[in-house]
């Protein structure tokens, strides 16, 4: 990788998305005061800077895809970028706005939705970023944290590439020695298909996770589906399981769509 | 045959409170298994009246409940998620720290180590069995010292176990249920109290300070009995002792292909594991840019990264990963360690999420009846 140059400009775009993975930034508190002087943010709406155009090191980009216009402006981010970083959900998944690419039903959510659809202007599916343009890092997450972040800006700023941390949440979950939710409380646990990073937030509280990290590597949501099964939940739980913040990655899209077909094909029989 | 051995002296219930005060005199800060988030967890304890009294518990594939009864024992269940493990080789901890100087050389630190001294109560024989095993990789050769101060500072308080769970099998290979070395103090429970030995000289310091009761002999002979006992009811074997040659010679059986269908690959089975050892190491920078710690993790044979070479991962698919687990700890640990690397507490059965049961596919690989896959 070549070295940047004196203060790395660092841009942070937004696309369709709740701004909540801007967050990251501004939740590193006196940290940011920190990393702004190591480099430059140019573009930042949320802590209102305004200059979208300006050539960058890094553009870091929140949202998904959503609307024709959307398209346009991801290829001029592109064009201004050294490296574009996708952060959250939404961004590297399309996130729950993914959800109207399930039913191919756009124009009558917007009609029953919208009072007036006609101003109305967005895409039948809502997509990643990566499907229009080449993307060079992914953060995962719903939303992504200041550890994930930091840690990716700390290694593009010494040169090496981000690591790039797919295993699953378990492990992480039993390096916090938390009791396993699944094995106690027959709860159904996504950690065990689902991407690390999050540090194990929900079945620190008891929660069962709900994989809004994404896939993690090697996924059998095969035989995590059959346990879901096992534990009492019906077809159409067991794809929402699957088919909520990450409905549009592959490994998640094929396992829900995977249930509630062959849900459908037994409440036919 | 039981060999004939003296009565250890007795502390009944309502004094068991004394040991705890005498270890905390002694500058230890107990830690014992007590209920939490639907578990029997080590945690700190002051007072007796947070040790798990009258619980049990069922355990099986993937499954693991407590209940209250009326019994007033205290350790009337086999185990808890957790070995001595966590408290030896911590699950994430910094090794040495680095630093950017002014002149722009590099600095280095030691990270602490920890030195508290903690005394653990109840603590079971496969676990005792599975400290050995770590002694001898930590301490074996070259020594970690991160290890060894954790475990320095230990004073273990055994009991043996009367309540096993239908996942143990400590019977099988030889590292239960009875404690019989490597302890500070050892303890029989009975619904009236605990006969109580000293298995070290810090541990005689202690129990000389108890006051005892002379032991009843015949108490303390039904006492063995139900540690006996408990024995005889473990249901689950393993296809033999040394499992490396029938392991090494049924690397294809088809079976690696049936296990992986059900398998996780979430690595919960060896991180329950209270010998597995196996560990990352990455840095972690500061948001300065100019100071970084550098982390040790427990990592697992399940993920990627166990078996990445230069740029590839050559264990991509599950039956492999669940192969090296299972070939590992079975047959090359004799290799490695003169012995299985597994103590027969079941944690692996009961905390996979899917139940799978490496007694069950060992003994599908093993068998000689099944023999190679052709």
């Amino acid at each position: 990788m070549k070295p940047f140059g004196e203060k790395p400009r660092i841009a942070v775009h937004k696309f369709s998305s709740c701004d909540g993975c801007q967050l990251a930034f501004l939740n590193l508190g006196g940290d940011l005061i920190t990393l702004s002087q190591r480099v430059q943010l140019t573009h930042f709406l949320e802590a209102g800077l305004d200059a979208p155009d300006t050539p960058v090191d890094i553009a870091f980009v929140e949202g998904s895809l959503s609307t024709p216009d959307e398209v346009e402006r991801i290829r001029k981010v592109r064009d201004n970028s050294r490296y574009l970083v996708s952060i959250g959900a939404c961004a590297t998944a399309g996130g729950l706005q993914a959800l109207r690419n399930l039913d191919n039903k756009h124009d009558e959510w917007r009609d029953a939705i919208y009072a007036q659809p006609e101003f109305i202007s967005t895409l039948e599916h809502a997509h990643p970023i990566a499907s229009e343009v080449r993307v060079d890092y992914e953060l995962w997450g719903c939303p992504i944290n200041s550890r994930q972040l930091l840690a990716c800006i700390n290694s593009l700023l010494f040169g090496v590439p981000p690591f790039d941390n797919s295993e699953k949440l378990c492990l992480e979950c039993k390096r916090q020695q938390k009791v396993c939710v699944m094995v106690t409380e027959d709860k159904p646990c996504l950690g065990p298909v689902t991407r690390t990073g999050c540090g194990a937030l929900c079945p620190s509280f008891g929660r069962d996770c709900y994989g809004c990290y994404g896939p993690s590597e090697n996924t059998n949501t095969a035989s995590l589906s059959r346990r879901f099964a096992g534990i009492g939940l019906l077809p159409d739980a067991i794809a929402r399981r699957f088919l909520l913040i990450n409905s549009a990655s592959p490994a998640f899209n094929e396992a829900g769509l995977a249930v509630r077909a062959a849900g459908e094909e037994k409440d036919g029989q | 045959m039981r060999e004939a051995v003296d009565t250890p002296g007795f502390l009944p219930m309502e004094r068991f409170q004394q040991l705890l005060d005498l270890l905390s005199q002694s500058g230890y800060r107990c830690v014992a298994p007590q209920v939490k988030d639907s578990a029997l967890l080590f945690e700190t304890i002051e007072h007796i009246n947070a040790l798990p009294r009258g619980i049990e518990q069922t355990q099986a594939p993937g499954h693991y409940r407590l209940q209250q009864t009326d019994s007033p024992r205290h350790f009337s269940w086999a185990n808890g998620p957790q070995a001595l493990k966590p408290l030896t080789f911590a699950p994430r901890e910094n090794l040495w720290y680095s630093e950017v100087t002014a002149d722009g050389g590099l600095r280095f630190r030691e990270a602490p180590t920890e030195t508290e001294p903690l005394a653990v109560i109840g603590v079971r024989s496969c676990d005792l069995a599975a400290l050995k095993l770590q002694e001898q990789h930590f301490q074996g050769g070259q020594v970690d010292p991160y290890f060894l101060a954790r475990r320095q500072r230990l004073f273990l308080v055994a009991i043996s176990c009367t309540h096993p769970a239908d996942t143990c099998f400590c019977a099988a290979t030889g590292d239960g249920p009875e404690v019989r070395n490597d302890f500070d103090i050892s303890l029989y429970e009975t619904d009236r109290g605990y006969f109580v030995s000293a298995g070290s000289i810090n541990g005689e310091k202690i129990v000389q300070r108890l006051s005892l009761e002379t032991g009843d002999p015949k108490a303390f002979s039904q006492a063995r009995k139900e540690v006996a006992d408990s024995a005889a009811r473990q249901s689950r074997q393993l296809p033999g002792e040394n499992l490396q040659h029938s392991l090494f010679t049924n690397l294809d059986h088809p079976r690696w292909q049936e296990v992986a269908e059900r398998c996780l690959s979430c690595g919960n089975c060896t991180q329950v594991c209270p010998t597995c050892f196996c560990h990352s190491e990455n840095d972690v920078p500061d948001v300065s840019g100019v100071k970084t710690g550098h982390e040790r993790q427990w990592d697992s044979c399940f993920s990627p990264g166990h078996s990445y070479l230069h740029g590839i991962t050559l264990r991509q698919e599950t039956s492999q990963r669940y192969r090296q687990w299972l070939t590992h700890k079975f047959g090359s640990w004799h290799e490695q360690y003169g012995r299985s690397g597994c103590v027969g507490c079941g944690r692996c059965i009961a905390w996979c999420p899917v139940g799978i049961d490496p007694t069950e596919e060992l003994a599908a690989i093993c068998s000689p009846s099944t023999g190679k896959a052709d």
